[in-house]
């Protein structure tokens, strides 16, 4: 089941390699088109005639839709983002785990897949174990998750390694792309959290130590044009 | 890059891994990561050098101040290494009162240096009984990614190499706006070295990054140098609740003199 | 005799920079800024947990600066830990990056910047400024616009900007006189003011014109910086 991660993703901004989009790379304050018609989205501001940067990032035009989509930085917490965690701690009614982010993340109890009577819990979940979860709520008191969804649940086997956060639409690629000629290639199971986490799993280690290869190489060439072709060649060494 | 620790598979899949002699970079158990060596980093200390061993990056300097000697050795100048594990290089590292890590890892730079002789301490007297020179070294690491002492080790090494002493006022206190041109009185023959063992399961590693030093479950530093011809372990101090067999003990002792070489090799081109 | 600056620069002129960002992997962003031989190195971590959990505040993230010399970055080795010194650096830092920052978005968190001093040849503060506005950007954090900073000085009647440390110590006829200043760039709402010396009043503007040419010069290295590792 776990194969699936990646689909259970909902569609997030993503790199494109065919993008009929305008895209460049701004500073904080920096003007990015002047304009009665345009309208600033995120990461962008009016200021007079101007539409502003307010953060760093690539600026995109889509019509008179700007925004600036980050290219660094920390993973910021979305409603309905599948993460990749570890559990750290379990109580009475869930479990806290480590999504690497400014907060933790609690998986109650009736957020697991199936019935877990409460004497069992860590026969489901103990310390140390990896779950895809997805975020279904952030609040004052914290970010919820839940495992009932396509591809959530326990991760059994492999191992888990951390990307830049702002590569991980790339390294899932346009519908899934890249993350699937990957996995067909090298015969792993793979998931992409957008936390930055990636879960790798096969039984033969030469296959891990190359899918890991593949999605570091992706995430490391996140800009550079012609990414699938340079990934398949690096894959058919 | 993360704070979240190792997860129960990632361990597993190490423990396979290196079992089979394998690792993700495709390195051999026993091969360190590339390494390079910048000096004048830092142009107010009498020397100093950056070490990029992998993704590790670590800055020492070496400042000098005229004391007095201790009681017990008053005709030897001092030294002194201390090291600051800046929340700069780390999300692991905090702000605060040093941890452990950062008492442990000047000391074992210090005895490597100091147990090897290579700096004669006893040149460093400016008036005997009464004044002399203290030799301080400070370790940074600016971005910790795995085996920060061995890094530091090389770093304190070469900084030693490249430290010109400072001048004298007539007040008898040092002068840094008039260095001499005098190196510090170090042995040619003698340049420590620190070797660090990993082991994860049964298996021996060395230099291994964050990731792989995390799951690693005990580490043996070793201070390792040449005396009159002989390959000398200086210092060791293992860590963790975690044994070591004679066997591997033995191996390592075989191993050390081979990778003293090929450090000290890779070293000297840049000195 | 015509004034002569020390290092001959004109009395307007910076020394020259050094900008770079991505010097730290491990940091969500990072950054070098070097005046000459003043070199200032930054990290940004975060939007992270803020601990003790008293000083979260549910409104808002926090920024946390931290501003420090390594030991051996001056000639009298400093010892290490804070001094009282960088503790007021650190805030006055703090108060020069906090106007541009929108950490709404935040709640709870602290976003972390670490400053430190590897090399000092006087204006680390400033150095330090714009390391960590750079360093921000890099971090993806939400901001309205970059800070510059300059120290602008006196040598004895002469107002120049970015003094070395020798300008510093200059003791001739009115002494030497430091101004260091932020602003935020590209407007005129300044971040930074403190000084130490002697300033008659009615030079201030003379003083923020000259910084203004300062200004605009590292803006630039900073705009350049941030944008050549994409491109």
């Amino acid at each position: 089941m776990n194969q699936q991660i990646d689909e259970a993703q909902e569609a997030e901004p993503m790199e494109t390699e065919q993008s009929t989009k305008k895209r460049r790379v701004v500073v904080p304050g920096e003007v990015i088109v002047s304009g009665e018609d345009f309208l600033p989205s995120e990461g962008a501001r009016r200021e007079g005639q101007d539409i502003l940067a307010s953060r760093f990032g690539l600026a995109e035009e889509a019509g008179r839709v700007i925004k600036v989509i980050p290219i660094t930085g920390a993973f910021i917490p979305r409603r309905n983002s599948v993460v990749l965690g570890r559990v750290t701690q379990i109580t009475l009614n869930g479990w806290v785990i480590d999504i690497d982010a400014a907060s933790s993340g609690f998986l109650p109890i009736d957020e697991s897949p199936r019935f877990i009577n409460k004497n069992e819990m860590d026969q489901f979940l103990a310390i140390g174990d990896v779950v895809a979860a997805k975020i279904w709520s952030i609040n004052v008191r914290g970010i919820d998750l839940t495992l009932k969804g396509k591809g959530l649940g326990k991760l059994e086997g492999g191992f888990i390694f951390r990307v830049s956060p702002n590569s991980v639409p790339r390294i899932i690629g346009r519908e899934g792309s890249m993350i699937s000629l990957i996995k067909e290639r090298t015969g792993c199971d793979i998931g992409a959290g957008q936390n930055g986490w990636v879960w790798v799993q096969s039984d033969n280690l030469d296959s891990q130590i190359q899918a890991r290869k593949a999605i570091e190489f992706v995430s490391e060439n996140v800009h550079v044009d012609g990414l699938t072709e340079k990934v398949e060649g690096l894959l058919n060494k | 890059m993360s704070s979240m620790k190792s997860a129960g598979i990632t361990i597993d899949t190490f423990k396979k891994l290196f079992t089979a002699g394998k690792r993700f970079d495709g390195r051999g158990l026993m091969e360190y990561r590339p390494f390079e060596v910048n000096f004048e980093v830092s142009n107010c200390a009498e020397g100093s050098a950056r070490v990029r061993l992998g993704k590790s990056e670590v800055i020492v300097g070496v400042k000098m101040n005229i004391d007095k000697p201790y009681p017990d050795s008053p005709d030897k100048g001092n030294l002194m290494v201390s090291a600051d594990l800046l929340p700069l290089a780390s999300p692991r590292f905090e702000a605060g009162p040093p941890k452990f890590d950062a008492i442990e890892l000047p000391r074992l730079v210090d005895r490597a240096i100091r147990e090897s002789g290579m700096i004669n301490l006893k040149e460093l007297v400016v008036t005997p009984g009464e004044k002399v020179w203290t030799v301080i070294i400070d370790i940074y690491p600016i971005n910790a990614d795995g085996n920060l002492i061995d890094a530091a080790s090389i770093g304190a090494a070469a900084a030693l190499k490249s430290a010109v002493i400072p001048g004298i006022t007539e007040a008898g206190t040092p002068d840094y706006k008039h260095r001499t041109k005098k190196k510090l009185p170090l042995s040619d023959e003698t340049l420590p070295l620190s070797i660090t063992v990993f082991k994860l399961g049964n298996t021996l590693f060395l230099d291994p990054t964050r990731e792989e030093e995390e799951a690693s479950e005990t580490r043996t530093t070793f201070g390792v140098s040449k005396w009159k011809g002989s390959y000398m372990i200086n210092s060791c101090q293992k860590s963790a609740p975690v044994c070591l067999t004679r066997a591997e003990i033995e191996e390592i002792a075989k191993l050390l003199p081979k990778k003293y070489d090929e450090l000290n090799e890779r070293l000297k081109k840049f000195l | 005799m015509a004034f002569k600056r020390i290092d001959g620069r004109k009395n307007s002129d910076l020394r020259p920079i050094t900008a770079k960002i991505g010097v730290i992997p491990n940091a969500d962003g990072s950054a070098l800024f070097a005046f000459g031989n003043t070199i200032a190195i930054a990290a940004v971590y975060g939007p992270r947990l803020l601990h003790p959990q008293h000083m979260q505040d549910p409104e808002t993230g926090i920024l946390r600066v931290n501003y420090d010399l390594l030991s051996f970055s001056v000639n009298d080795r400093k010892k290490p830990g804070p001094s009282r010194r960088s503790q007021e650096i650190s805030k006055v830092t703090e108060w020069a990056l906090s106007p541009v920052l929108d950490l709404k978005e935040f709640p709870n968190t602290v976003i972390d910047v670490q400053i430190y001093i590897i090399q000092a040849d006087a204006g680390t503060r400033t150095a330090g400024i714009n390391a960590a506005s750079m360093a921000l950007a890099h971090a993806g954090i939400p901001m309205r616009n970059l800070v510059c900073s300059v120290a602008v000085g006196k040598q004895d009647k002469e107002i120049v900007v970015d003094l070395t440390k020798a300008e510093e110590d200059f003791d001739g006829g009115e002494g030497p006189t430091d101004f260091p200043l932020a602003k935020i760039a590209n407007t005129d709402q300044y971040t930074l003011l403190q000084l130490d010396g002697k300033i008659p009043a009615e030079r201030v503007s003379e003083v923020l014109t000259i910084a203004d040419q300062a200004f605009a010069n590292i803006y630039e290295a900073q705009k350049k910086a941030l944008k050549e590792e994409f491109s």
